[in-house]
């Protein structure tokens, strides 16, 4: 299921786009600890396409997809 | 035109690798990426059946084995496959896909050549990375893993035949086609699989004879010149593998040769009048690009297409360059009246504006006219302009479109234009 969420990131000093925090709609937030890749793709599960990061987020690793200007994860939640 | 300006072998030593991409089922394949639910159910992408724009855009490889063809009404459609899911366009969403897929063939090499959103050339023959089916294999996957949908891409030494390749396995399909296979895969086609033969041309070429690629390529040029003029030269060289033509330029810019626009309209236009009202609208939205392009036209053409979808069109010749939208309208209106007597209702119609010169170039003034008449429309026209780019389309209108908003409730310079410019 496709989820747009609410992405805190930052620029660096090379104007590389990196996403910090994300933030559930039930006001959780979950830090991003570690960006292990970023990279073009799509995503059929959730259904759309752009830049993908591969991000560790306690422990685990997840998928969050910039799309256009909007941010979206793959959600096992359904609407 | 020759056969020598076909046949240019001295300009290319060495083959060229020529590439054409094309995007499957494009517009569908783009719906069913972003909607996994109808990904297994045959999907087809429609416009407004209440606008009567209701006809195939895509289909996606489940409604094609139904029978489901571009360009056939829906209600046909659903005849064949009742299930059918049919989804309107989201041309917007379609725009960033093209982007996307340029991107990925911009890693490749800078001649870039689109046709339409879906499908591109590009000459590969510099790029050191690979032979042209390395290259092909690698820009499928990367569609595929980045764009989420698929591409068939042909590959040959020129434009022509990697339009075949293209079209030749589908989907997901890579077909090369050299000088050492291309009468065996090329030559038995039918001649309107090539490009630019089309009903009529085939039906002229079936009268003689001729039937498929292989036979265009060996009947006498004299004899093809004859029945088709400059285009018996013209497919000879192709269906030869005698295309030269280059791969443009990723940022050139084609030279334009005529500015249209055209609509069907979501009522019949019964009278003059109604056609008046549509004509204001297209008139003033060809007028408004032309001057945003810097033109001047001499030449005006209206299409007109009537309730039993007969079409035909007629052309005028101004006595002087003009972009002025009142001139543009009077021009096209003069050849509605002379030209139709509305014994049925039209369906749709377009005007289209040609013969362009730069605006700056100074220009011959008329002792007979009212030049000041000429400069105060200038400036209305200029003042419109602004007015439109700054507050939108319907800001200001002329009192003529308030009557009847049922016809003039459309905006043609804003809506897309997604359709391939003329490959010559």
């Amino acid at each position: 299921m496709k989820k747009y969420v609410k992405v805190n990131a930052t620029f660096d000093c090379d104007g590389n786009l990196l996403p910090v925090c994300i933030y559930w709609d039930d006001n959780r937030k979950f830090d991003i600890d570690k960006i292990k890749d970023i990279r073009y793709a799509s995503s059929l599960k959730a259904g759309g396409a752009g830049i993908r990061y591969t991000c560790m987020i306690k422990g685990m690793e997840r998928y969050l997809f910039l799309e256009d200007n909007r941010w979206f994860v793959d959600s096992k939640e359904k609407e | 035109m020759n056969i020598a300006n076909t046949v240019d072998k001295n300009k290319y030593k060495k083959d060229r690798v020529i590439l054409h991409s094309d995007c499957n089922g494009f517009y569908a394949s783009v719906e069913c990426l972003h909607h996994p639910e109808i990904r297994n159910k045959p999907v087809a992408v429609s416009g407004d059946a209440e606008n009567r724009h209701g006809i195939i855009l895509a289909k996606n490889e489940i409604a094609k084995k139904f029978g489901i063809k571009t360009g056939e009404v829906i209600w046909q459609a659903k005849l064949k496959c009742p299930d059918l899911i049919t989804i309107p366009p989201h041309f917007d969403l379609y725009k960033r896909f093209s982007k996307m897929a340029r991107r990925i063939y911009s890693d490749y090499t800078d001649k870039i050549e689109p046709f339409g959103l879906d499908e591109a050339w590009l000459d590969v023959t510099d790029n050191i990375g690979g032979d042209g089916y390395t290259i092909a294999k690698e820009i499928n996957q990367r569609i595929k893993y980045e764009l989420g949908i698929t591409v068939s891409i042909g590959v040959s030494f020129n434009k022509i035949f990697a339009k075949f390749g293209s079209d030749y396995k589908k989907p997901d399909a890579i077909t090369v086609i050299d000088r050492s296979n291309f009468k065996d895969i090329v030559w038995p086609a039918p001649a309107q699989d090539l490009l630019y033969v089309g009903r009529a041309t085939k039906r002229k070429l079936n009268n003689i004879g001729i039937y498929t690629i292989g036979d265009i390529a060996n009947t006498s040029i004299d004899v093809l010149h004859n029945q088709l003029g400059k285009w018996g030269y013209l497919i000879y060289g192709f269906a030869n593998g005698f295309d030269s033509s280059p791969v443009a330029h990723m940022n050139s810019q084609s030279e334009v040769k005529s500015i249209g626009n055209s609509t069907t309209t979501p009522i019949d236009m019964k009278t003059y009048d109604d056609v008046k009202v549509v004509m204001y609208v297209l008139c003033d939205s060809v007028c408004r690009r032309m001057r945003e392009k810097g033109f001047m036209a001499k030449a005006v053409e209206i299409s007109l297409r009537d309730n039993k979808l007969n079409t035909f069109s007629r052309q005028h010749s101004l006595s002087a360059y003009t972009n002025l939208t009142s001139d543009i309208r009077k021009a096209a209106l003069n050849l509605v009246k002379q030209n139709y007597r509305f014994n049925k209702p039209l369906r749709s119609i377009g005007v289209a504006v040609m013969d362009f010169i730069h605006d700056d170039i100074p220009r011959q003034l008329n002792i007979f006219e009212d030049e000041n008449r000429q400069i105060q429309n200038e400036v209305l026209d200029k003042t419109v302009d602004i007015l439109k780019k700054r507050f939108g389309n319907y800001i200001v209108c002329p009192a003529v479109l308030l009557g009847n908003k049922k016809l003039s409730a459309f905006n043609p310079k804003d809506d897309h234009t997604v359709h391939p410019v003329s490959y010559l």
